[in-house]
């Protein structure tokens, strides 16, 4: 009834490859981007928005960017957060030796660097492929952890060992960093960030890098009698997944936690944004993000949940509660539906078409 | 009458082994402009691998292949897809993750110029580039009369559906040199006439060089100018069907007659399902 | 000047004036390398029959050992424990095929690998859960005093570890070899169709091969517990198995002892002598540098086995 395409026919080639081809899906997203802009800004609370827009949109970017090396071009890694912590560092470094520069710049250029190591570590996958290659990315992650542990020049010398994110601004006054960043500003510029890069990534995927980097995941070697070139379509992939995970990581430590630590890109870190994409979808750009609320949101449930239900868990079993019911919902979710629930909207919504018709 | 031109491609005693097992035995062939030239022989013969050496797939331990005037050991399959030659295989290696579409458009990405950077922004260069391919695929896709599956994830086509969308793929790549692996293996009589139109058409139309692997002897002798016979690595006949077909030698080859003189290592077996 | 000194003169200037102390370091790095192997031999099993990456090979060896302890703790003699310890793995391993594997019997590699992964947590949210997260000290008898032999220092403790783990390889290729079951879990990994289609259960036959890899991680947390005390850093030592397991391949069992061996040693060498260069800690990522290499020219391993792509 409300979901048909009855009418909308397509005269050109443009118009059957846009991104939303039904009008009322361009209507939801729209909606989607005016709440986010207008509406959440106005109604959130401080909390809302710091513990968990935030990292919700900081999640789903990294989500985003491993999303592009193993859903779309096959290439399993477990190295993310050591990518997100080349992301971190390189901002630090950068922005303490030119304050100056504007923070958007800094993003963008710490983004080329952890691009620059990612295409580094992604050499090893012409030779090395699946669980191979998955181990092979955790002497990345492990290696760049202890590498920025381990020399002080990383943090500056800082004798603490804690550095916290200095202060900086978009423009003007309109302070994105530090404390005394509006969170409303903040929230905006990672809200901006996000949507841009995932409207290019959406215009990576559906063209002609997208389709190579699906060519070599589903049958890498028919993709190279077609005239694929594996090593540069592979390291293409490891370079922007990395540029991603990097500005992810860098607005995480200078948004989101406003602290440059690297214990906050261990192994656990890329395990949990390898959860987010299986959960959210492989090789979607919307699973992404859908992976990422879930995965933010769930802790929160599930602490909140026996409250509402009217008893209490003590709080040294909550965690190890949690980790149960997270194993157990991606085993579920495997079973289920191995394509995550990116599938399930898509199977929703061509329930929704049908509706209120059995078929 | 169709003019046949000198040879595009000449392979010279090719030679493939793998371990101890000789697939390939000093095999001179001689491909020709515009020719359909068809490959036969029993199972285990060699016709895949030589096929395979030719793209670049597989690189022999000795002899050389020669085209568009370049003479050389051993090629990448990209280097042949780039140079010009497609080909098709025995157990349809389309990109199962993608649409028809999709998998036809991989095809022209040879022939996409447009960097990452332009791909990210999409609109411009990137998505004009994007539509001209897109209306040459059309094109493709009107002539094997696949309008109706173009968004069907290929995954879940029947086996006749996706050999014609792997032929779509490899016509997208404009070749000049089509290798078909058993293009028609698993169809029924009408999806053999409809292949066969289709590879007349292509021949015609494009002008398309093209060498097939095929067990239907009907369709052998309908269609092809030249047949080539192996047997055990060796090929031991050359020439028109009619030849061919009275050829002693590829009467014993197919009847099953002991030869003396062989190895008596069985050839290797081709891994694929039993058509049937 | 002074780093490159550092790196490529000094270590092979200190191995070489000391030949007895690079001995010890050896040695010791091949017994820690039996505890690696250990871990990596439950790997392997699972793999071979099953076609499954089983990521939660460690938080199984953590599970089983937590068990175990607890057990002892609550006054359960040491033979009894182990009993229902064993008892319990083999549950496991029942709860395992039924809930897991058989309802993900025709998906990818990748997709079991991942549940794996969601098995990993859940074990150890449960395992947290009843056992409580605390450091249990493990104590059965183990000797654990430093002796002398030939002039080099060795620890009772890594010995004893070795002969188990070399009798419980023993015992595996003896199984593997000569008895029917074994036979069954070999033609289980060669081809499952074909194993079917002969009439081996396959069920039954992943049943069995869970509850082994379950009873090997067993030991291999009894020894890692007398050594580290039972906590969830054992847990992360499964992170360690996965280089031995590019060594060694992930398909064969000598693979893993020797692959267990050659990171337990390189680490160590690499620790003592490398180590004060860099700053220490190195053994934090060489073994996976290590593995990483080996990779590169031997995409599949020591003994692993070549997948021959056919198209």
């Amino acid at each position: 009834m409300l979901y048909r395409e009855v009418g909308q026919f397509k005269v050109s080639y443009a118009a059957d490859q846009a991104i939303f081809p039904i009008v009322q899906d361009r209507w939801l997203m729209l909606a989607a981007l005016a709440a986010a802009y207008l509406v959440i800004p106005a109604v959130g609370s401080e909390y809302w928005l710091l513990t968990i827009m935030i990292p919700f949109l900081v999640y789903a970017l990294a989500a985003l960017g491993l999303n592009l090396l193993t859903g779309y071009a096959g290439q399993v890694s477990l190295g993310t957060g050591g990518f997100m912590a080349v992301g971190a560092f390189a901002t630090y470094k950068l922005t303490t030796l030119f304050p100056g520069l504007n923070i958007i710049l800094v993003l963008l250029l710490a983004g080329v660097i952890a691009a620059l190591v990612g295409t580094l570590f992604g050499f090893p996958s012409l030779r090395i492929k699946g669980f191979y290659l998955a181990v092979a990315t955790l002497a990345a992650q492990f290696f760049l952890i202890w590498m920025f542990n381990k020399f002080p020049w990383f943090y500056n010398y800082s004798a603490s060992g804690v550095i916290s994110a200095p202060p900086r601004a978009v423009f003007g006054q309109v302070y994105v960093t530090g404390a005394e960043a509006d969170p409303r500003a903040k929230y905006l510029f990672v809200l901006t960030v996000v949507v841009l890069l995932a409207l290019a990534a959406k215009g990576l995927v559906r063209g002609r890098v997208g389709r190579a980097w699906m060519a070599i995941r589903d049958m890498d070697v028919a993709a190279e009698i077609i005239g694929i070139r594996p090593l540069r379509t592979k390291l293409l992939a490891f370079a922007l997944s990395s540029f991603y995970c990097g500005i992810a990581g860098a607005m995480w430590a200078f948004i989101y936690t406003s602290a440059v630590e690297a214990s906050a890109f261990e192994i656990e870190r890329s395990f949990q944004i390898l959860f987010m994409i299986i959960i959210g979808g492989l090789g979607s750009i919307l699973g992404s993000f859908l992976g990422a609320a879930f995965i933010v949101l769930l802790p929160i449930f599930l602490d909140n949940a026996p409250r509402l239900a009217g008893f209490e868990i003590p709080v040294n079993l909550v965690t190890n509660l949690q980790s149960m019911v997270f194993g157990a919902l991606i085993v579920f979710f495997l079973i289920v539906e191995p394509n995550g629930l990116a599938r399930l909207w898509a199977i929703g919504k061509e329930k929704l078409r049908l509706w209120p018709f059995p078929h | 009458m169709k003019r046949i031109g000198d040879p595009v491609l000449t392979a010279d005693r090719i030679t493939l082994a793998f371990g101890g097992i000789t697939a390939l035995s000093e095999i001179s062939v001689e491909i020709r402009h515009h020719e359909i030239l068809a490959m036969i022989g029993p199972n285990g013969a060699g016709k895949t691998s030589m096929l395979n050496v030719i793209n670049g797939f597989y690189h022999p331990q000795a002899g050389t292949i020669t085209w568009k005037g370049e003479t050389r050991q051993r090629m990448r399959p990209y280097h042949a897809a780039a140079q010009g030659i497609a080909r098709t295989f025995q157990n349809v290696a389309l990109f199962r993750g993608m649409t028809t579409l999709d998998n036809i458009m991989t095809g022209r990405l040879l022939r996409m110029r447009r960097n990452f950077l332009w791909q990210a922004i999409h609109f411009g260069p990137a998505e004009k580039e994007e539509l001209a391919h897109r209306a040459r695929v059309e094109r493709i896709i009107d002539f094997l009369e696949i309008q109706a599956i173009r968004k069907t994830p290929v995954g879940r086509l029947p086996y006749g559906l996706q050999k014609r969308v792997e032929l779509g793929r490899a016509l997208a790549m404009e070749p000049e040199l089509l290798l078909l692996d058993e293009p028609m293996a698993g169809m029924n009589v009408e999806e053999k006439e409809d292949m066969c139109r289709f590879i007349l058409d292509i021949n015609d139309e494009f002008g398309t060089t093209i060498v097939l692997i095929e067990h239907d002897m009907g369709v052998v002798m309908d269609i092809s100018d030249r047949v080539i016979v192996l047997d055990y690595g060796r090929k031991i006949a050359d020439g028109p069907p009619s030849q061919v077909r009275a050829s002693p030698e590829v009467i014993a080859a197919y009847l099953g007659e002991p030869h003396e003189d062989e190895s008596p290592v069985a050839p290797p077996m081709p891994r694929r399902a039993v058509a049937t | 000047m002074d780093a490159l000194a550092a790196i490529f003169l000094t270590p092979l200037a200190n191995m070489w004036s000391n030949p007895e102390f690079l001995l010890e370091v050896v040695i010791g790095g091949l017994l820690a390398g039996v505890m690696y192997s250990l871990v990596a031999l439950g790997f392997v099993l699972i793999y071979k029959a099953s076609g499954v990456f089983n990521f939660a090979q460690g938080t199984m060896v953590l599970f089983a050992a937590l068990t175990f302890v607890g057990l002892l703790e609550r006054g359960v003699p040491i033979w009894g424990a182990f009993v229902i310890a064993t008892a319990v793995m083999v549950l496991l391993a029942v709860a395992i095929e039924r809930l897991m594997l058989r309802p993900l019997v025709n998906q990818e590699q990748i997709i079991l690998f991942m549940a794996t992964i969601g098995l990993a947590f859940l074990l150890d949210g449960f395992g947290q859960l009843v056992w409580g997260s605390d450091v249990h000290p493990l104590d059965i008898g183990i000797p654990k005093a430093p002796l002398i032999i030939g002039g080099v220092l060795i620890n009772e403790f890594d010995l004893v570890a070795a002969a188990v783990a070399g009798s419980l390889v023993a015992a595996l290729a003896l199984f593997f070899q000569h008895t029917a079951v074994g036979r069954a879990l070999r033609a289980v990994a060669d081809d499952h169709q074909a194993a079917q289609s002969v009439g081996i259960p396959l069920r039954s036959i992943w049943v069995i091969v869970w509850s082994v890899a379950g009873v090997v991680g067993l030991v291999a947390g009894i020894m890692w517990g007398s050594k580290l005390g039972v906590q969830f850093s054992i847990s992360l030592v499964a992170l360690k198995a996965l280089p031995v397991l590019i060594l060694g391949g992930f398909t064969s069992v000598p693979g893993a002892i020797i692959g267990g061996l050659i990171v337990g040693v390189g680490e160590k060498v690499a620790e003592v002598f490398w180590g004060p260069a860099f700053g220490g800690a190195i053994e934090d990522w060489f073994a996976y540098a290590l593995a990483l290499v080996f990779l590169l020219f031997r995409p599949h391993g020591l003994f692993g086995e070549r997948i021959i792509e056919r198209v």
